[in-house]
């Protein structure tokens, strides 16, 4: 049987502000890296952020997150993704977060922040180069 | 741990509607690397009830299915939804999004909803669609939604898929000609008019039963044609009635079990042409007997109908053929 394998980037965007350009500009990105990448639109709660990712296979969970409610809504994510045994998931968080609290949200799990700016290559090589191999 | 452990373990997660097994299993069969579990679960298939939606781009297909799956769970059917999107034809990437119309429905365990890309194939649908269909049926699902490219052109390949085919219209795309082209009033089954909130709608529904009244009766079903404003959950309580009533006709007339067997012969097809195909790719890269044939046929010292025929191994390998060219 042919047999071919396409990474998949699940792009949520929880928390109450309506602006999903950066969202939209890395969905992209990613696709024309090659990747198959799910779109779930805004204002998600993280109980459907974490359906999505389970429905959806997902072999990365990309928040992109502006409202500054990362310090709860991130952690919640985390949670419930270990509650419904997808902890094999790389998690990155992307959008305006500050310095302080990055090392925080890495200690919870997520494994890259990328500010306002990265270059979307880079973000698509880390996401090639740490999704886990089936 | 060797492959069949790992596969039995997954299977009994599935048969415990474990649904993280389900979405591991949808990604094996999408990945045409589940042969063995799709045998393993065939017992199992044959049960759900298959809609499929189909129409252009932006008519309102993921919007309807997000009111039809929550009128469905209404009524205590579970759900599983596939939504093909078309995939880039420069890098192979996607981006799917059918997913941003439902997302009141995704906390419902009740219902399972999967995007897949069309990968690069035509016809309105992915290679494996069928595959991740019967995934979902074994599951359990009582209806599964399948919710295609929406193209817009010669999406004519739900019909061989589905056991209801609901076709979608708008007013004000006067894309009429074309859709008689593409052989689209022939698939439907049910025709609706959504966006009826904008003018036109009527006439938009007179042209289509209009040119139903033209066209044959399929198995004694009259297709129907329904209006909705899918953004507000108008009419479709009366498409859900209209669906059901049309699988009850299937079911009465026979016409779901010929439907079901067309449907399993149409399978074993597309899996002998796609392994025969690949296995001919192998033996080439191997080289050999097959590949001797193939550089004959590229030389012009054998005609490609009589290549076929040896590749296929209806007649021996001999000396060429008289007739065949010398090479140009
Ligand atoms: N006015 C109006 N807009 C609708 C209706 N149904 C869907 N839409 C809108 O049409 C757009 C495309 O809908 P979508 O479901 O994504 O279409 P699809 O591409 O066929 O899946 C969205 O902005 C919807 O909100 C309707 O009945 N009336
Ligand atoms: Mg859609």
């Amino acid at each position: 049987m042919i047999s071919a394998q396409k990474i998949r980037v699940l792009i949520a965007k929880p928390g109450l502000d309506g602006h999903d350009r950066g969202a939209k500009v890395v969905a992209r990105a990613m696709r024309d890296a090659g990747m198959e990448v799910i779109y779930t639109g805004i204002r998600q709660t993280p109980k459907q952020i974490v359906e999505a990712t389970l429905q959806e296979d997902a072999d990365c969970l990309a928040i992109s997150i502006l409202s500054g409610a990362h310090g709860t809504l991130i952690p919640d994510i985390l949670r419930q993704l270990r509650e419904a045994k997808l902890d094999d998931v790389l998690v990155l968080a992307g959008g305006i977060i500050p310095a302080e609290d990055v090392s925080a949200l890495k200690a919870e799990g997520v494994r890259e922040v990328f500010g306002p700016g990265t270059d979307t290559r880079h973000v698509a090589e880390f996401i090639r180069e740490n999704v886990r191999k089936a | 741990m060797t492959p069949a452990r790992s596969d039995d373990e997954l299977l009994a997660r599935f048969r415990n509607e474990d649904r993280s097994a389900l979405a591991r299993l949808l990604s094996l069969a999408e990945n045409g690397r589940a042969a063995d579990l799709l045998d393993r679960i065939d017992g199992l298939t044959g049960r759900a009830h298959v809609i499929g939606v189909t129409g252009s781009a932006g008519v309102g297909k993921s919007t309807l299915v997000d009111r039809l799956a929550a009128a469905l769970r209404k009524r205590n059917r579970t759900v599983g939804v596939v939504c093909v999107d078309p995939s880039s034809p420069f890098t192979g990437g996607a981006v799917l999004g059918d997913r941003v119309r439902m997302s009141g429905l995704s906390v419902d365990p009740g219902i399972f909803i999967r995007s897949m890309s069309s990968r690069g194939a035509p016809g309105g649908l992915a290679r494996t669609t069928g595959d991740l269909i019967r995934v979902l049926d074994a599951f359990g699902k009582g209806v599964v939604i399948v919710e295609t490219v929406g193209v817009g052109q010669g999406e004519v390949e739900i019909a061989g898929m589905a056991d209801t085919v609901v076709v979608l219209e708008v007013p004000g795309l006067g894309d009429f000609i074309q859709a008689i082209k593409a052989g689209i009033l022939e698939i439907g089954d049910l025709f609706v008019v959504n966006k009826a909130d904008r003018p036109g709608a009527d006439e938009v529904r007179g042209h289509i039963e209009g040119m139903l009244e033209m066209s044959n009766d399929r198995s004694g079903w009259r297709p129907r044609v329904l209006t909705t404003v899918a953004s507000q959950g108008q009419g479709i309580a009366e498409l859900v009635d209209a669906i059901e009533s049309h699988h009850e006709h299937l079911c009465r007339s026979g016409s779901l079990e010929t439907r079901r067997r067309d449907r399993r012969e149409a399978e074993l097809r597309r899996i002998v042409q796609t392994e025969f195909l690949a296995r001919l790719d192998g033996e080439l890269a191997r080289g050999g007997e097959f590949a001797g044939v193939v550089a004959r046929v590229r030389e012009g010292r054998l005609s490609p109908h009589r290549g076929a025929e040896l590749l296929l191994g209806a007649r021996r390998p001999g000396p060429d053929t008289a007739g065949s060219r010398a090479p140009t």
